[in-house]
């Protein structure tokens, strides 16, 4: 077989594929359902009632949605460039450190003040935590997926360090955990009395933020022309190693406000656990959205109303809530394939 | 304990090559698919699979070397996804890799909680024992070390082996390094590129799963999830340490085997006592890096690596 370029794809194929591919998911999940012994319909019902079948269900889908939507755009800006951050995970813990460092009393400003101070210093580290396999790639040649991978394993380290040296409570009962922040230090809630902090805004606001930034400004053009074709790009004397650079900031910065808004929104103390994986779902987030700034922020909506749902739902129905992570690594496998088919035709020698 | 006591001790030696072996699998699987022009991301997500299939399989009644062959089988199998999106359809290798991994392992915990949904402690299996070599497992030092080892790991060498023989003595590996290298030479020949690759790809992958299968069925005796980790990644490293050549990444696999059997060690030592433990469980890490770091400048990166193939496009 071989791929043949389709000129003016028709709607029915832009659109109906991409369905397709989420509908597939859906049908090997509810085989998967069957296969542990249960009813697939009820599951998915039970998914979406979990998600959001009352406020606190909608608020607690809200709130998973936030750090997602940062790790989202992250690895959607770093992905349109060609720069393979798989880091987000690092990136996310050095905002959640800063946040600590900064916010357990070391800087008694008042909240207006240290909020911000805070998540710009955040931005910085996580930005700095990129800025190392991104001046390893450049200066060297070393592919940036295996040293971003790595260096998730060797942050995680350094925080299980801190949390149980420098960092640690000392009023935790010998836990690994940071000390609570200073109540200046905390996001305060939307809407008094919703569990809804102000991270989720600063979320929807980083996305409008990238989206002006790809549509807006010179730097998106460039990150957008070194994606597509670096030989291009240079040719036309866009400067491709700064601009690489300045993308690994960007990236790094969004993935490390997902770790200052958990830990200065919803947790208030860093642990070991903070997150679940956030770093490596914002990969399936930010191809679900197509790497478009505004898509990011419905996909990381889904993602977290599945991760949501499925842990209702496995309380009810006994099914694993490993469900949720299989749905989305197919529907991120058959949604890139859909995408291409929507490009390509495929033809028989 | 002194530092050299400890590199003239048969024990770490042994610990070395026991620790080196599922490194020396999935590093062979994963430079058999790199070779042929497929960079395999899959291999984290592929070793936690086949960590788990052999041993459940064993669990279930199989006998040992048949846990083998359905780690091998199930590493193919995912092996068979990655390649069908990767080499006809040409998709991203990073995303398809990063996306196998995410599902090979999403479906492996989905598995164990559905096929052992009450237990807190994972059931143990038998596990293969060491198998003393006759006479050469008397020898000083190398005899424990290399001769009294299980079979898995004197399979993990004979793969070294055979991966070198095949990839360099046969016109079936010559395909595979010129379908890495210069893929419209091998269209030339009249040869399908994409039968070569996926078949690469499929064979690599179940190597990596067997790589996951000694931790289960060697190493240890029981399934535990976050057992594999980030071995797999560490593999890719060392593909690019070993030049992309069987020999070298089989001298890099067992040097680094033999760096993490002295970390653990040190710790046992007076310096153990005042670093902290973190910074020795970051030395494997580290080392990966700086052997990428190192061999950047002069590897022979196979020349179409994550270049798609698409017959009749000049």
């Amino acid at each position: 077989m071989r791929l043949e370029p389709i000129a003016n794809p028709t709607a029915a194929r832009r659109f109906g594929l991409p369905a397709l591919a989420v509908g597939t998911t859906f049908v090997i999940a509810a085989v998967l359902a069957m296969i542990a012994g249960a009813d697939p319909f009820s599951v998915f019902g039970l998914i979406i009632h979990g998600a959001m079948g009352s406020k606190f269900a909608l608020l607690e889908t809200l709130n998973r949605a936030t750090p997602l939507i940062f790790t989202g755009l992250a690895v959607a800006v770093a992905f349109r460039a060609k720069l393979w951050n798989i880091g987000a995970e690092a990136q996310l813990y050095a905002g959640a450190v800063i946040a600590v460092v900064l916010g357990t009393g070391a800087l008694a400003w008042p909240s207006g003040v240290l909020l911000p101070v805070m998540a710009v210093c955040a931005m910085l580290a996580g930005a700095l935590v990129l800025l190392v396999p991104a001046l390893l790639k450049t200066r060297l040649g070393v592919d940036e997926v295996v040293t971003t991978l790595l260096f998730n394993f060797i942050f995680l380290l350094f925080v299980s360090y801190l949390l149980e040296g420098p960092l640690k409570d000392p009023m935790g009962m010998g836990w690994p955990k940071s000390s609570r922040l200073i109540p200046d230090a905390r996001l305060p809630r939307l809407v008094d009395g919703l569990r809804l902090h102000w991270g989720f805004a600063l979320a929807l606001l980083s996305a409008l933020a990238v989206w002006v930034i790809n549509t807006r400004t010179t730097f998106g053009y460039e990150m957008r022309a070194v994606g597509q074709n670096v030989e291009a790009a240079r040719f036309a004397g866009i400067p491709v190693t700064v601009v690489i650079l300045k993308t690994a900031l960007l990236s790094g910065g969004l993935a490390a406000l997902a770790g200052f808004s958990e830990v200065a929104g919803l947790k208030g103390s860093l642990t070991l656990d903070l997150s679940p994986g956030f770093g490596y779902t914002g990969i399936v987030v930010a191809m679900l959205a197509l790497l478009h700034p505004i898509g990011v922020v419905a996909a990381a909506l889904f993602v977290a109303a599945i991760f949501v749902g499925a842990d209702s739902m496995s309380r009810a129905a006994g099914v694993p809530t490993y469900l949720a992570d299989i749905m989305l690594a197919s529907a991120l496998l058959l949604m890139v394939l859909a995408i291409l088919l929507t490009k390509f035709r495929v033809r028989r020698d | 304990m002194d530092i050299l006591d400890i590199l003239l001790s048969a024990s770490f030696w042994a610990a070395a090559i026991r620790i080196a072996s599922p490194l020396i699998f999935a590093t062979m699987g994963e430079l058999i698919c790199e070779r042929a022009g497929v960079l395999n991301l899959g291999i984290e997500g592929i070793m936690v699979a086949g960590a788990f299939a052999g041993w459940i399989a064993v669990w279930a009644g199989l006998p040992l070397w048949g846990g083998v062959a359905v780690a091998m089988l199930v590493g193919m199998g995912f092996g068979l996804i990655h390649s069908i999106l990767s080499v006809p359809f040409g998709l991203s290798q990073h995303v398809v890799g990063v996306g196998l991994t995410l599902l090979a392992t999403a479906l492996t915990f989905y598995t164990y909680r559905v096929v052992l949904p009450e237990v807190s402690s994972p059931p143990k299996i038998q596990a293969f024992q060491v198998y003393e070599v006759p006479f050469l497992s008397e020898l000083p030092l190398i005899g424990p070390a290399l001769f009294s080892q299980t079979p898995l790991t004197y399979a993990a060498f004979i793969l070294a082996g055979l991966t070198a023989y095949v990839l360099y003595r046969t016109p079936l590996g010559l395909a595979v390094r010129a379908a890495g290298e210069n893929p419209s030479a091998v269209a030339a020949q009249g040869l399908s590129v994409t039968a070569v690759r996926m078949g690469a790809v499929i064979v690599g992958s179940g190597f990596m799963a067997v790589g996951g299968a000694f931790l289960t069925m060697s190493a240890f005796d029981s399934f535990f999830f976050d057992m594999v980790n980030g071995r797999g990644w560490i593999c890719i490293a060392l593909v690019v340490f070993g030049a992309w050549r069987p020999g070298k990444a089989l001298l890099g696999a067992v040097l680094f085997a033999a760096f993490d059997a002295f970390q653990i060690r040190l710790q046992q030592t007076p310096i153990g006592a005042v670093l902290p433990y973190q910074v020795f469980l970051m030395m494997p890490y580290f080392l990966s890096i700086l052997a990428l770091v190192v061999m950047s400048r002069r590897a022979e990166v196979p020349a179409a690596l994550m270049v798609a193939f698409n017959k009749g496009e000049r």
